[in-house]
């Protein structure tokens, strides 16, 4: 196993601090980048890296900064800190424990897309990390590594950090767009307009990941054939049934079966039955997918994905119609109530979930089910709806006889036939 | 309503963005911290200082959760009840609060200590189940340990 890189000096007391930081090799990332690289150069360090957001989206880094188009005399960059995928906390033990590396992310990005202002939109419940950056960012002011002429060159850079307010949706990138200009965080129909080419107050704007920035300071300074030597880096985000819930980093491919056992094993030494391989927007996979190594194409051929790496386990014991109710009404609670598959389809699905939790499924429910997660996919501005069916497809095909037998023990089943129309009143419950 | 030294800071706050629509976020979250919640008054208030319409601010403001547009207790306690804090005890865990503070989630102590919600996902599953405290977050607690949390409570 190789050592650590994203999470090597995260729990040094003293790596928050600039001093400990740059003790530790912090800065000469973007020394050497301002020294000897050109902008266009360090764009195409990080695409050798082939580093990928590590936000959900999974797109390639180098080819979203090639995008933004070099001769606006106006661009932004925005780092995505609003960490609310459910299951996701690497962002925030990155910005406690390290926040330097992100303001070297952040200073290194900028430098590469031409941008001299940053906006950091933090979700408001990060209020240690949010100290923690702030600290960073005035102490980066001081050693000349923000500011005007950073490191006696003429590159200038201002980062600001923004705090959200509550909503889920605004880590979605455009409805964070919206939200940073002080609007309802509702996202934005694309294409055409990608926020690389028409983003913050509709100007080229660059959107990354607070781990995907975590990246970058170690591949300008490592270079990138070091970068996938060493896995690359991933850090998964383990929760549920597990002895010691912990961020690991592991190679990129790791298995859940090793990614458990980094994480002390499995609770009582009972077994898995399932696991999200990548938040509750993932389709979660039942245990016999423990050994498919989680990576973007193979999670994609099993119709889940890699998402922001948040593996959340669950052992024998775990109600699974429970579990897909509870995500299913969590996106129901977050949906920004602008497109009606979304909006309605959120408010059906837990209707009918929470009918059958309570003893009152109908045989019909699960065909029912089946058809909204149909209409909720690939109808909406956003991802969010589209977050719903692959919980649902995974229910109605791989735990299925848990949902029957719910149904079955229904204490008073109801005759009366239901039939989905769109437009038609929600099913009662 | 406002004090000067708001008023300052949310003009400060102004100046990092070039719209002035951008600082209406911070601004709220700005009054909130001087009054605790953010009044129809103070709203006007904000609108007059980033030139904005007050229907602005109120539909701005009405679509956050952590904008608190009716009054809350003298301290708001978060309980997580995403997936991973579900899985590990987070329904004992917010029932034993609900029961030490007398309140459902979503309600105010009527000596206006405690407001309690039951919230989504705080990004601390490594902490599972946790809950936040006014700014400080808790984790892994017992059922025990929370209700012991909320009645230290001033």
């Amino acid at each position: 196993m190789p050592e650590p890189v994203l999470l090597r000096h995260v729990r040094e007391p003293d790596q928050a601090d600039i001093h400990g930081y740059e003790r530790r090799g912090g800065y000469t990332g973007l020394r050497r980048a301002l020294r000897e690289l050109s902008p266009e150069q360090v764009t195409d360090l990080v695409d050798r890296a082939q580093l990928r957001g590590r936000g959900g989206a999974g797109f390639p880094t180098g080819r979203k900064w090639k995008f933004v188009p070099k001769d606006a005399p106006v661009k932004y960059l925005v780092v995505n800190a609003d960490e609310g995928e459910p299951g996701t906390f690497k962002d925030r033990t990155l910005l406690e424990g390290d926040p330097h590396l992100l303001v070297e992310g952040i200073a290194l990005a900028a430098y590469a897309n031409g941008v001299r202002t940053a906006y950091v939109y933090m979700r408001r419940e990060f209020y240690q990390a949010r100290r923690q950056l702030e600290k960073a960012i005035a102490q980066a002011y001081e050693r000349g590594y923000l500011g005007q002429g950073i490191l006696g060159t003429d590159f200038s850079l201002d980062v600001y950090v923004h705090p959200g307010a509550g909503a889920y949706i605004a880590g979605e990138e455009t409805a964070l767009l919206e939200s940073l200009e002080g609007k309802r965080a509702m996202p934005r129909l694309k294409p055409p307009y990608f926020p690389a080419v028409m983003g913050l107050y509709n100007k080229p704007t660059v959107l990354n990941n607070v781990e995907t920035l975590c990246c970058v300071p170690w591949i300008i300074r490592e270079g990138p054939e070091w970068w996938l030597e060493q896995g690359p880096p991933q850090l998964y985000s383990v929760s549920g049934h597990v002895n010691s819930p912990q961020v690991v980093e592991a190679p990129l491919g790791t298995t859940a079966r090793e990614l458990i056992e980094r994480a002390g094993g499995m609770r009582g030494g009972r077994r898995v039955k399932a696991f999200y391989p990548g938040g509750t927007s993932s389709r979660p996979l039942p245990a016999r997918h423990l050994d498919v190594p989680l990576r973007h194409e193979e999670l994609a051929k099993l119709g889940s994905m890699l998402g922001s790496a948040a593996v959340i386990v669950m052992d024998e014991t775990t109600d699974m119609v429970k579990v897909i109710a509870r995500v299913c009404e969590f996106y129901r609670e977050e949906s920004c109530g602008k497109c009606t598959p979304c909006r309605e389809g959120t408010v059906w699905v837990t209707q009918i979930l929470d009918r059958i939790l309570h003893g009152r499924g109908r045989p019909e429910d699960l065909d029912l089910l089946a058809s909204l997660a149909r209409n909720m996919t690939g109808t909406c501005f956003c991802p969010l709806g589209e977050s719903v069916p692959p919980s649902l497809r995974a229910g109605l095909e791989d735990f299925r006889d848990e949902f029957e037998a719910y149904i079955r023990a229904a204490r008073e089943p109801v005759q009366m036939p239901v039939r989905l129309h769109l437009g038609a009143p929600a099913p009662g419950g | 309503m406002l004090s000067e030294g708001a008023k300052r800071e949310i003009g400060a706050l102004r100046a990092r963005y070039p719209v002035a629509q951008s600082a209406l976020l911070p601004a709220l979250l700005r009054v909130q911290e001087e009054l605790g919640w953010v009044p129809p008054e103070a709203m006007a208030e904000v609108g007059r200082l980033l030139d904005l319409p007050v229907e602005v601010v109120a539909e701005v403001a009405s679509f956050y959760s952590l904008i608190f547009t009716e009054p809350v207790g003298r301290h708001v306690v978060q309980v997580c009840t995403n997936v991973s804090c579900l899985l590990s005890g987070a329904e004992a865990v917010r029932e034993r609060v609900e029961r030490e503070l007398g309140v459902r989630a979503g309600q105010t102590t009527p000596d206006r200590r405690v407001t309690l919600l039951a919230v989504e996902c705080l990004a601390a599953c490594d902490q599972a189940p946790c809950m936040l405290v006014d700014e400080r977050r808790y984790g892994p607690l017992t059922p025990e340990a929370a209700a012991r949390l909320v009645r230290e409570l001033d």
